[in-house]
């Protein structure tokens, strides 16, 4: 008979704690059994259901955020080994163990892993990321999307304003207000549909602003990071190209 | 609004005129491989016979080198470089511009120091320049230090290069962005390479006569 039982196999978490926003961060570690197919959103888990740590003491379990479990939503993203990433994708098989767990901490932490992506959808407000459709009466149908431009459009639309492209910018942090490529990528988007378009200049005059499109350094980390894959570098110079025919339309009054 | 427009001026003057400048000043080196420390000195009188000399120095060179390198500063400032976390090519690049720009903004306040204000206080005349970064560039320790600058300066140019054409939304893709990319990385090895052989070229002995020349004549005076 074939040797089916191998030896419980352990892995072992490194994780940067907080209590509350204004305390400060520490670090506990925790072992939890390796199960197949385990990701970092199951290990928080196990940690709740048990919450020792590697010492044997009791503990308060770790808070985190997540949602979909499977890379849509934006919420789980934490940096885990020095990688901002969404948790719910980051299978233990596919980690370099002991596995390291901080919050991004560009973002305000609230407690734990739990932080607050309220600048993310202030940005979104800013830039206007959205079409006007509303009005009194029936507006009728707008201009038809080509469909060449609807596949490159669509990949753009994946951005589930996660925030880990803010998390990987050099240029977004305490002593910058850059507003980050997520939503510059987005008024490309809603600049490029046959009907957003009718707004175009309003989304280029609010990245015109302090802490605007200039804030980019082309680092391009952004690109590397994003989970969804979306070109953001390509929206970004995209949007430089916009900015600077709009900045000379300004100038010459056409 | 103004972060845009001041950031826009930064990119812009890096290439007109600094950029235009850096060529011509590469240029100029480049006499004394040529010529000799006639050539040189030749490639120098022209250079300020051009017609409202002070005015050509002080709106392409002086006052865009004040802006451009003190707003670099800032932006170099204002960077939170992440290596540690993200060691790709384009990261390094990033700091890298930061790095060199610092370095690039010491080297010339000290290469000025060294020729632009000593002519200006007439303590050497412009015949001169060639004989003086000969005195300059036989100490081990300033060539060393001239070595750095220059390959610093160079770096910022052409890096410098490859953004602005992105920042003016001249590059979008990422092919195009490859592309520059690669075209810049031979400026900066042309450049850097002309720059090199023109600094050792002004240790040959040439330039040391007339270094003395020049001090055998002021001593005369």
């Amino acid at each position: 008979m074939a040797e089916t039982a191998t030896a419980p196999k352990n892995v072992k978490f490194i994780i940067t704690r907080q209590d509350d926003p204004q305390s400060s961060s520490y670090v506990e570690e925790f072992e939890l059994p390796y199960r197949p197919g385990m990701n970092v959103i199951s290990a928080l888990m196990e940690i709740q259901r048990n919450p020792v740590n590697a010492k044997g003491d009791s503990t308060v379990p770790v808070c985190w955020d997540s949602n979909c479990l499977e890379e849509v939503c934006g919420a789980c993203s934490m940096v885990i080994n020095g990688k901002p990433r969404q948790a719910c994708a980051a299978l233990i098989d596919n980690l370099e163990q002991p596995v390291r767990i901080e919050p991004m901490k560009t973002f305000p932490v609230v407690r734990d892993l739990v932080i607050d992506r309220t600048r993310m959808f202030n940005a979104l407000k800013r830039v206007k990321a959205w079409i006007p459709i509303d009005g009194t009466y029936d507006l009728g149908p707008g201009p038809r999307m080509p469909e060449k431009k609807r596949q490159w459009a669509y990949e753009l639309s994946k951005c589930m304003t996660c925030g880990v492209c803010l998390e990987a910018c050099p240029n977004v942090n305490e002593k910058t207000d850059f507003i980050g490529p997520a939503a510059i990528s987005q008024v490309r988007l809603f600049n490029a549909h046959p009907t957003g378009e009718m707004n175009a200049d309003e989304r280029l005059d609010a990245l015109m602003e302090d802490g605007g499109i200039d804030g980019c350094g082309n680092s391009q980390n952004c690109v590397r990071a994003c989970p969804k894959g979306i070109p953001l570098t390509t929206s970004i110079a995209e949007i430089n190209k916009q900015t600077t025919k709009h900045m000379f339309k300004r100038w010459l009054g056409v | 609004m103004k972060g845009f427009y001041s950031r826009k001026i930064h990119s812009l003057l890096g290439v007109i005129p600094l950029g235009a400048f850096f060529i011509e000043h590469m240029m100029t080196n480049f006499a004394a491989v040529e010529g000799g420390a006639s050539g040189f000195t030749d490639s120098v009188i022209w250079l300020n016979s051009l017609p409202l000399v002070f005015f050509l120095e002080l709106f392409g060179i002086w006052l865009p080198l004040l802006y451009h390198g003190v707003y670099g500063l800032y932006i170099a400032y204002q960077s939170k470089p992440n290596l540690n976390r993200f060691n790709i090519e384009r990261n390094w690049r990033y700091t890298l511009q930061r790095i060199t720009g610092i370095i690039t903004f010491v080297f010339i306040i000290w290469h000025l120091f060294q020729t632009r204000v000593q002519v200006a206080v007439g303590s050497v005349e412009h015949e001169e320049l060639g004989g003086l970064m000969h005195d300059i560039v036989t100490s081990p320790l300033m060539l060393t230090l001239y070595i750095i600058g220059i390959v610093a300066a160079c770096f910022h140019f052409s890096n410098g290069l490859w953004s602005f054409l992105i920042s003016w939304g001249i590059t979008v893709g990422p092919r195009s962005q490859r592309v520059s990319s690669y075209l810049c990385l031979g400026i900066f090895v042309l450049v850097t390479f002309m720059f090199l052989i023109s600094l050792v070229t002004f240790r040959d002995a040439e330039f040391q006569t007339a270094a003395s020349i020049a001090q055998s004549i002021k001593s005369f005076i």
